[in-house]
């Protein structure tokens, strides 16, 4: 049996958990077995995970679980699996998933490989891939344990919806006391955070100042998107830290990613180059982004980014 | 406080890849080594930090071959006491949490420090495993620590879109992020030091891995860039519609 741990966010499923349930449906035919999503504290329309392939959703209601500790977390999920007899155990590579990835490995014994991007194989042996060395390879892992533990990196594949609302049931497990204190917890309301965002425009140095950001805005309001910037413009203050992308930054992976008057160095691309589609807009046609780039538009910022939210505002009016 | 900080060495970003003629390992011919930046700039420089501030010991470990002395001197030279290599070529992050647990049991640190994750497999595991291994708290990514007393830590950490503030007791397991310290380049007078600090090599425990890497391969080629004239943004909008569909 496959164990989707599924992510909610003060009671809400978040999209990686969907696409981490559809990673558990998927593995779960190549292995010829049931898919079972798990809920942890407070969890609205959990039975919604059938949608995505859960045949039933397992429920931990008890609500100090709302508060996050990765070795409570840990056990709980570790009890569950046990209890139920799971033999692959599926997370989010999300920072609450990788918190606990690596404490279930442990505390069950289990092979473990993080950030997997591609459904396992089964034919001789488990086997399942992953990204390394910033994009540059692509690195196949065989787990040998009869228990296994993955967290699927977000924005790898696209939750399908399979099936109808599964059943929930609750699961009695006794939640010990947390040794650390969450104290306080501020989100940044109103906007798709980056490691989530579908569509992502992004600047660097190109843009001169931070008093001409107001274009870079516009373009993404247009958009819905979720604005990022390369490290030296959040290293000055430009912008601020959260929207730093990049290997010493946030690794994102958009279907979308629009880089504007960002040059394309190595350790940029480490963490945008898994992005679906790249759109370059650079006045130096030598600029190195454009080797990484779909498609490139060689111009002045100042001048084409206007041009392109006037582009998508008329596309988005006739639709 | 009695400080163990967990270092890795990995290839820099901007070094080429490429494998062996089996395409299981690495070929490290020409490859430019680095310690991993997360443990060097903010793991290590916190540490260091908090025992100027509270007295103490700072320990390196790294799990690794003889060729990772050279990351292990720098870090010595950047301000460690001393070092603790395992000796071994880990076939897992498993193994490497499992090498790293059974020294710490031994030691009772009171902090166990590491990088975020590695630049090269940004697996993000080994924290997490260390402090299932040995019971205690972990708390990752982390920007701000404080501890005024070196037994209660008030810590700010990255959560989804946010930041969470925490606050635990010693002993515990954090892993850094950036923001937790700045940089520190090591001076002539810490390189000349490290020379003679102690470097202790261990034999590992016995472990049986779990999880092991079978091949590399490197990603299709990207098709090339298609170019479009600056005038022309409702074609841009069209492709990435039609062709790219991705609005
Ligand atoms: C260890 C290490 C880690 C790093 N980590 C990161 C990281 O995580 N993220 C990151 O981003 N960087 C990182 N860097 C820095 C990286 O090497 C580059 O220096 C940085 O990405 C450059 O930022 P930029 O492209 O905004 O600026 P620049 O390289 O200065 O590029 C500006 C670009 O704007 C273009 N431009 C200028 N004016 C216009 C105009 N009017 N119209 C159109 N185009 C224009 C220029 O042609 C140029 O290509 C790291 C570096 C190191 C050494």
């Amino acid at each position: 049996m496959v164990l989707v741990f599924a992510e909610s966010q003060k009671g809400n499923f978040k999209k990686t958990a969907f696409e981490a349930v559809t990673y558990g449906y998927k593995t779960a035919q190549v292995l010829g077995t049931e898919c079972v999503a798990l809920a942890l504290g407070t969890a609205h329309n959990a039975a919604d995970l059938g949608l995505y392939g859960a045949n039933k959703v397992l429920h931990v209601a008890d609500a100090t679980l709302d508060q996050f500790d990765s070795q409570i977390y840990a056990k709980v999920i570790a009890e569950a699996s046990q209890q139920v007899g799971a033999k692959v155990i599926v997370l989010s590579h999300t920072s609450t998933g990788k918190s606990v990835h690596g404490r279930l490995a442990a505390r069950l014994g289990a092979g473990s490989v993080a950030g997997v991007n591609s459904i396992p194989t089964a034919d001789g042996g488990f086997k399942v891939k992953k990204g390394v060395f910033s994009g540059k390879a692509i690195a196949e892992y065989e787990i040998k344990s009869e228990v296994k533990v993955l967290s699927v990196m977000g924005n790898s594949l696209q939750p399908a919806v399979v099936g109808s609302a599964a059943p929930v049931e609750a699961l009695a497990i006794a939640v010990p006391a947390s040794r650390v204190k969450v104290k306080s917890v501020s989100r940044i309301e109103g906007i798709v955070p980056l490691p989530e965002a579908e569509l992502v425009v992004s600047a660097g140095r190109g843009m001169k100042g931070p008093e001409n950001w107001g274009i870079v805005e516009d373009l993404a309001n247009v958009l819905g998107a979720t604005t990022a910037c390369s490290r030296p413009v959040a290293d000055v203050h430009w912008r601020p830290h959260h929207e730093h992308v990049g290997q010493t930054g946030i690794a994102i992976r958009p279907n979308l990613y629009i880089a504007i008057g960002i040059s394309g160095a190595i350790q940029h691309l480490a963490g945008v180059n898994n992005s679906k589609t790249i759109v370059v807009i650079n006045k130096d046609p030598e600029a190195p982004f454009f080797k990484a780039a779909d498609y490139g538009v060689v111009g002045d910022l100042f001048e084409v980014v206007p041009k392109l939210t006037e582009a998508f505002k008329q596309f988005k009016a006739a639709e | 406080m009695k400080i163990l900080v967990c270092v890795s060495k990995t290839p820099d970003t901007t070094t080429k890849i490429a494998f062996n003629a089996s395409n299981t390992e690495l070929d490290s011919n020409g490859v430019q080594y680095i310690m991993n930046p997360y443990d060097e700039w903010y793991a290590l420089v916190r540490a260091l930090e908090l025992k100027e501030a509270l007295g103490g010991t700072v320990t390196l470990i790294n799990v690794g071959p003889a060729d990772n002395d050279q990351v292990i001197r720098k870090g010595l030279a950047i301000g460690a006491d001393d070092a603790v290599r395992i000796d071994m070529n880990p076939p897992s992050a498993l193994n490497v949490a499992f090498q790293i647990a059974e020294h710490a049991r031994a030691e009772s640190y009171d902090l166990i420090l590491l990088g975020k994750e590695t630049i090269d497999y940004n697996g993000s595991e080994i924290g997490a495993m260390i402090a299932e291994y040995l019971d205690l708290p972990f708390v990752s990514y982390a920007t701000k620590l404080d501890t005024s007393d070196g037994k209660t830590a008030t810590i700010q950490r990255d959560i989804e879109g946010g930041v969470e503030e925490v606050e635990v007791d010693a002993p515990f397991v954090m892993s850094a992020a950036k923001g937790l310290a700045e940089q520190r380049i090591p001076n002539m007078k810490g390189i000349m030091m490290a020379k003679s600090k102690a470097l202790k090599v261990v034999t590992p425990a016995a472990f049986e891995d779990k999880a092991v890497t079978v091949q590399y391969t490197l990603p299709p080629a990207k098709s090339a860039v298609k170019m479009i004239a600056p005038e022309n943004m409702e074609e841009l909008v069209k492709l990435l519609h039609e062709e790219a569909k991705v609005i």
